[in-house]
């Protein structure tokens, strides 16, 4: 059975003059072991994504329609308690900020120990000891003086790890990481990744990957969802996506992209920017900026439609862009 | 234009310590080694690539680069002038020649002027350098050369516009006097990815048409290598490794650059099984208490008792190297 399923997500924010649908009508799939990379710029809805999947969408007040299952139990229309049980011991959460999401007044060593005893019932002893099980696990040298530090005492990379031995101190089946590696330098992002990568082989959880980092995709992901304008406007398997992409959004932003194992002579640079959720341009969200669109694009919206080898596209001229990119 | 050997900017030995100063009497005291003898020289009309992970003095760096900050040694020469003893007429001289753009295009433009007001403010101070009748005449021509559209932009406010249009608003400023120089501390990181090759290409276009030499900091090593003719490698405060673009990225000879590069994600799902991925180990070692001899050595893995005692000196040369066991090209 699919680990997570999303489908016909809807995300709506209060604005000035109307809602606002961050999130536009987004279906995936997450299974167990599996890597689901969710692709997209600021504004794209790809963190309400991962934050509706969470239930921590309360402030500011969003309206969240259409269906989110963990092991085929629905969670949007569950009550509080349940849902913050559920969320609490089935799914993982790291954030990008590590020094916002840990309590800066309390040692991470009672951090990770107060999630123990309330969730599982252990001792205070137990508690610790297992808290420094998972300090270790997640690769701190001297994790069992290390405990009794704050958050502040740690180095940007160090909190990151934390975050993680907090977020898998449950075990959960899920892990959601939301731009887990982004405020990180190079070589500490590569150890985070490796990190990440290694606890999901030996637990078998999934992770639902959320990050605007072509790289870091190419790395890691088994799969990609692009999101554009609050929808997923192409989705395929990593390899689909990076050797012949189906959408001229995703085409674009692979060939803006500078490379450190090469040098090109001139980058693409896909014209504008990425537009205002709350005033969408009519048609293909992305017409405005495309060098493909047609009339067709300006009057109709393409839907997500499934090519074959299983991956999809929602662009009206899916068929030229493949023909142009695949090698 | 190609690089040409002539050099516009050229610094020597440039070190900045700051104190460290607190209310916590057994932490003060100390000095923080931003930038510790730094070198180089820039050539009219090429881009130096300074590259450098969080707190390595990078941006320390270019703000002494345009006389933000006072060293505590060394000297910025352009010209026969010394960016830092330059009083008066003379430091005003120099200030049109040296232009910086920053980072975060939101807080580097003041929010109460119009893009009208923000581009004739160089022409205020440096009332020598155009007549007043020219100059919306000029800064419409400047709105034109980053790509913006003078009739409709020059009476908005920097809040009007994206994050990409207003980095467009701060190269333009830059570019306002003519300088020789402009130094681009992370010009782009603070951007979309669809939008940050805008803002590169137009950086590359210009340099062509104009001839302005750039020293273009960052911590991006991809964005770098596509827009650089040279590269500077910087671990806490100091050079490890200079070189020409191709040299440095194909044969790093210093093992913190081998590593750095190997850390780098390459947008090649293909080939991510055969890559060779260096982890260094910790993060880098606080510039407070600097490991003693090479500053790398505490995360190098071929470090042996030499680097703990002697410093590797960074030599001249075409692609110089600071570290005793560098690595065969």
């Amino acid at each position: 059975m699919t680990l997570l399923e999303i489908a016909d997500l809807k995300v709506a924010f209060p604005g000035p003059s109307g809602p606002v649908n961050a999130v536009n009508g987004v279906s995936l799939g997450v299974d167990p072991r599996q890597t689901l990379a969710i692709l997209g710029e600021s504004g794209s809805g790809k963190s309400v994504t991962a934050q509706a999947v969470m239930g921590i969408l309360d402030v500011p007040p969003a309206t969240v329609t259409g269906s989110v299952r963990l092991h085929g139990r629905e969670l949007l229309t569950l009550g509080r308690k349940q849902r913050d049980r559920i969320s609490g011991e089935e799914i993982g959460m790291v954030f990008q900020d590590a020094m916002a999401a840990l309590n800066p007044v309390f040692t991470v060593g009672h951090q990770i120990a107060e999630v123990l005893r309330v969730r599982r019932g252990m001792s205070r002893s137990d508690a610790r000891r297992r808290a420094i099980e998972l300090v270790d696990r997640v690769r701190i040298p001297a994790a069992k003086d290390r405990i009794r530090e704050y958050p502040h005492q740690f180095s940007g990379g160090m909190r990151q790890r934390i975050m993680i031995a907090l977020a898998i101190s449950l075990e959960p089946d899920l892990l959601i990481a939301d731009e887990p590696t982004t405020a990180l330098d190079v070589t500490v992002q590569a150890q985070v990744m490796e990190l990440l990568a290694e606890i999901q082989r030996d637990s078998g959880m999934g992770l639902l990957l959320i990050t605007h980092d072509l790289g870091v995709v190419a790395e890691v992901a088994d799969d990609v969802a692009v999101m554009y304008a609050g929808r997923i406007v192409e989705r395929g398997t990593v390899e689909q996506i990076f050797a012949g992409p189906a959408h001229p959004y995703t085409e674009g932003l692979l060939a803006s992209m500078p490379r450190v194992d090469r040098r090109d002579e001139q980058l693409y640079a896909i014209p504008g920017a990425p537009p205002n959720p709350a005033r969408l341009p009519t048609g293909c969200p992305f017409h405005l900026r495309c060098p493909r669109a047609t009339d067709e694009c300006l009057a109709s919206r393409p839907p997500l439609r499934v090519l074959p080898a299983n991956r999809a596209s929602a662009c009206h001229h899916h068929e030229e862009v493949l023909g142009a990119t695949q090698r | 234009m190609p690089p040409s050997d002539d050099v516009v900017l050229r610094v020597e030995n440039l070190t900045r310590h700051f104190p460290v100063k607190g209310r916590i009497p057994f932490l003060s005291g100390g000095v923080v080694k931003a930038v510790d003898g730094v070198s180089f020289d820039l050539r009219r009309g090429e881009t130096l690539g300074v590259v450098g992970e969080s707190g390595c003095g990078k941006s320390t760096l270019a703000r002494m680069l345009v006389g933000l900050e006072q060293p505590t040694s060394g000297a910025v020469r352009f010209g026969s002038a010394v960016v830092h003893r330059a009083r008066g007429r003379e430091l005003r001289a120099l200030r049109r020649r040296i232009q910086i753009v920053l980072q975060d295009p939101y807080t580097s433009l003041n929010p109460r002027r119009t893009i009208r007001e923000i581009l004739l403010q160089p022409f205020e101070i440096h009332p020598d350098v155009l007549d007043r009748r020219r100059r919306i005449e000029r800064i419409k021509e400047l709105l034109d050369l980053v790509g913006l559209d003078p009739s409709l932009h020059l009476n908005r406010y920097p809040h009007q516009f994206s994050g990409g249009q207003r980095q467009r608003i701060g190269i333009a400023r830059a570019l306002a006097l003519n300088p020789d120089v402009i130094v681009c501390d992370e010009p782009v990181s603070a951007l979309d990815v669809s939008v940050q090759a805008q803002v590169v290409n137009l950086l590359e276009r210009l340099q062509e048409e104009l001839g302005v030499a750039y020293v273009f900091i960052a911590h991006d090593l991809s964005v770098v290598r596509h827009i650089s003719d040279r590269v500077a490698v910087m671990y806490l405060g100091k050079l490890v490794e200079t070189g020409p673009e191709i040299d440095l990225y194909e044969s790093p000879r210093h093992p913190y650059t081998r590593a750095l590069l190997s850390a780098v994600p390459v947008p090649d799902p293909a080939g991510r099984r055969q890559r060779q991925r260096i982890l260094l180990a910790g993060d880098p070692p606080s510039p407070v208490d600097p490991p003693s001899g090479c500053r790398f050595r505490t995360r190098c893995w071929q470090a042996t008792d030499t680097c703990a005692t002697a410093e590797p000196p960074l030599a001249a040369g075409q692609h110089p190297v600071a570290c005793h066991y560098p690595l065969a090209a």
